[in-house]
């Protein structure tokens, strides 16, 4: 038998791999015979994205990316109308790579600067300071700082909404269901926010990784691994668990979502912050406290009949809420606007699992989900973190 | 960190450092370009340019009279106008400006024009003569097109200081990438004997946004603020100065720590203005004449101060 199968598993193999030899002899052929069209004709293409621009007194300093398929090299730069001595990292950037350019120019705080780096073909890249303020440094007491916002507008709204706990036990269960549409209300609201301000990122920055599309692919990527995540916890949890937990899974994954959302608001802060376009007062704080508590009481909604252990619905608020910490500091001190549009990718995709993770359970009882009280608690939902960020000034 | 090859880059940025030793820095001037061109790439040396005339070769006619002639060669060159910028130019003779044609007045000038550029030219020169031999598409000649040839003649009229460039459309296009020169024609009588310059205004669009991206005189951004222009203390200068810039309307000519007098497209002797600064429009010419009466160095430079600092500066050194 062994013998026999042996073979078998050898052509099938060699089946598999066909296609690919075959794939790579007609590249080498066109690439021997020189065939037309691997040259590009004509003037090379220079399309560089500024990924990041921070300002010394005296100096902006510049961190590009080559977007485009073909090298560039930079061999001068205009501030205003005017040529500037600067020094570079890398003077000629290929595909992909980046140059970080350190330019001398005696900005003046507020003013706007217009700057051309000029290449060897006499073509110009432009990037704009449209606010001359100078970046924060990222010593401990601004990471600090960062932590603290991030504390204010993730971790402390989200354990205050969870406060919310002990008064939807006290509620008519129908009324529970109310709440729990009303918490798909406000994470579709979040899952569009995500998408929007992923695609804006995805807009602004280097496209070569992907742009906007990498927001859907994040979407996807975090959709299927917390659906595939779900599926594992539920065939282990079936096996020894008793009912009752699936309302604590159902938070969990809303917690995980959230989180992943507040990951995303918090790099947009910390970037924010960092070029100097935000002005962190106290609106700020009490925008992002009134629309975040709303996600406590998203996270509570699924367990109102349980019982969960203190420490576990701490967990749940350190899991939706300390993110916005980790992402201000990432948005702060390592932004990149591809990276920023993939994770608000991730947080909608989580978002949208857990809304279909949800769903089964704003049923009523002719199964439909959609009927007077549900529909009425997911457009309260939508309208309350509509109101609530109209008070965030970002 | 490249610097690409000047000083350290970081050094004004020192001015902001308090301290009371900083307080007064030459930092590093106002030249802000890195790095220099090299004038062996380009196959001509601004600081050559500026006192490089071209009389052409002169023969006498069985009448006693004197005949000019001079031979220009359209080509197209690739230039480097600033530090590491390439310019895809159309030149005369392979280089930016032309060369400055000079001749007396009423002398018989004979110009043959050959065409080795890919587009049809022409050479149109300011100054008195027929319309045959004016350069104009559609009218005499008109364009000489790909590979061709023709000859210009005409007498030297009227005295003074002119501009020869090309007339094919799109003119501006024609004119900006490098097809235009000076040309001089001295008075029967002469003027009086000085140290003479020649400098062309000019500017390059470099990404073709109908603008200029770098400003010169005699096409190599900066080149005189790296390399002064050496003249003597208390000598007479004559300084011919042209503006062939095109897309900007209005162009001019400053001096640091002195005067000059003004003699408007040179065609009288008597000056007109005594000043520091000229302005000129599109295609006007001055002359200028003046002496240094304090050794020491002096800038001049486009008081359009954005041009000035896009590559349209210089200094005189006085020795």
């Amino acid at each position: 038998m062994e013998a026999r199968a042996l073979p078998v598993r050898r052509s099938s193999w060699l089946s598999g791999i066909l296609p690919l030899i075959l794939l790579g002899g007609a590249i080498l052929l066109f690439v021997g015979l020189d065939a037309p069209g691997l040259e590009r004709r004509g003037i090379p293409i220079e399309d560089v994205a500024v990924e990041r621009t921070t300002l010394r007194p005296g100096v902006i300093e510049l961190r590009l990316r080559n977007d485009g398929p073909d090298p560039v090299r930079i061999e001068q730069v205009v501030v205003n109308d005017r040529f500037t001595n600067f020094s570079q990292t890398h003077q000629t950037v290929g595909r992909l790579g980046s140059d970080k350019l350190t330019i001398i120019h005696p900005w003046v705080e507020g003013e706007a600067y217009e700057i051309a780096m000029v290449t060897a073909t006499g073509g110009t890249i432009g990037a704009e300071v449209p606010v001359a303020t100078e970046s924060p440094q990222a010593d401990a007491g601004f990471f600090g700082l960062m932590a603290l916002i991030g504390l204010y507008v993730g971790v402390i709204p989200v354990a205050i909404g969870m406060l919310w706990l002990p008064w939807i036990r006290q509620i008519d269960p129908r009324w529970i269901q109310f709440v729990l549409a009303l918490t798909v209300g406000l994470l579709a609201f979040l899952a569009i926010d995500a998408v929007l301000e992923g695609l804006e990122f995805a807009g602004e920055g280097a496209k070569v990784f992907g742009g906007q599309g990498l927001v859907f692919m994040g979407g996807v990527v975090s959709y299927l691994l917390l659906a595939g995540v779900d599926a594992w916890v539920r065939s282990r949890g079936a096996k020894n668990r008793a009912s009752g937990v699936s309302g604590m899974r159902v938070a969990l994954l809303i917690a995980l979502g959230i989180g992943m959302h507040n990951l995303g608001e918090g790099l947009a802060i910390g970037s924010s912050y960092a070029i100097g376009a935000l002005a962190l007062g106290a609106t700020l704080v009490v925008g992002f406290a009134l629309h975040n508590t709303t996600e406590g009481l998203a996270v509570v909604a699924p367990i109102a009949r349980d019982t969960p252990p203190l420490r576990r619905l701490i967990g749940l608020g350190v899991l939706a809420g300390a993110p916005a910490v980790v992402g201000a500091w990432i948005g702060a001190s390592a932004f990149d606007t591809s990276l920023a549009a993939f994770l608000f990718g991730l947080g909608a995709g989580a978002i949208a699992q857990v809304i279909v993770q949800l769903a089964p359970s704003i049923r009523d009882r002719n199964g439909s989900v959609l009927n007077p009280l549900t529909t009425g608690g997911l457009l309260t939902g939508l309208a309350l973190m509509y109101v609530t960020a109209l008070a965030i000034p970002v | 960190m490249l610097t690409n090859g000047r000083g350290p880059a970081p050094a004004a940025a020192a001015d902001y450092e308090h301290g009371a030793h900083r307080l007064v820095t030459r930092g590093t001037g106002h030249l802000g370009m890195v790095g220099r061109v090299d004038p062996a790439v380009n196959g001509f040396d601004p600081r050559e340019v500026v006192r490089d005339f071209d009389w052409g070769k002169a023969r006498r006619t069985a009448a006693g009279r004197t005949v000019r002639e001079w031979e220009l060669v359209a080509e197209d060159k690739e230039i480097e106008i600033a530090p590491g910028i390439k310019y895809a130019a159309y030149t005369y003779n392979g280089r930016v400006p032309g060369p400055t044609l000079r001749a007396h007045e009423g002398e018989l000038l004979r110009i043959r024009f050959v065409n080795r550029g890919a587009h049809p030219h022409t050479i149109h020169f300011h100054g008195i003569h027929t319309s045959g031999n004016d350069g104009v598409p559609g009218v005499g000649q008109g364009n000489v097109g790909v590979g061709g040839e023709t000859t210009y003649h005409f007498e030297a009229a009227p005295f003074g200081l002119h501009l020869y460039h090309c007339h094919s459309s799109p003119l501006a296009d024609h004119i900006t990438k490098g097809l235009y020169g000076a040309f001089i024609i001295d008075p029967k009588q002469g003027r009086p004997h000085a140290d003479e310059l020649v400098l062309v205004q000019n500017g390059f669009d470099t990404n073709f946004d109908r603008s200029n991206e770098v400003y010169a005189v005699n096409t190599v951004a900066f080149a005189y603020l790296n390399d002064p222009i050496k003249v003597k203390h208390g000598e007479l200068v004559r300084i011919y100065l042209v503006n062939a810039l095109e897309f900007d309307l209005v162009n001019s000519f400053h001096i640091h720590g002195n005067f000059f007098e003004l003699f408007p497209i040179g065609t009288s002797l008597e000056p007109t203005e005594y000043t520091d600064t000229v302005v000129q429009g599109q295609g006007r010419r001055d002359v200028l004449e003046l002496r240094f009466p304090h050794t020491g160095t002096y800038m001049f430079h486009a008081h359009v101060s954005e041009f000035a600092e896009l590559g349209w500066m210089g200094f005189f050194e006085v020795v």
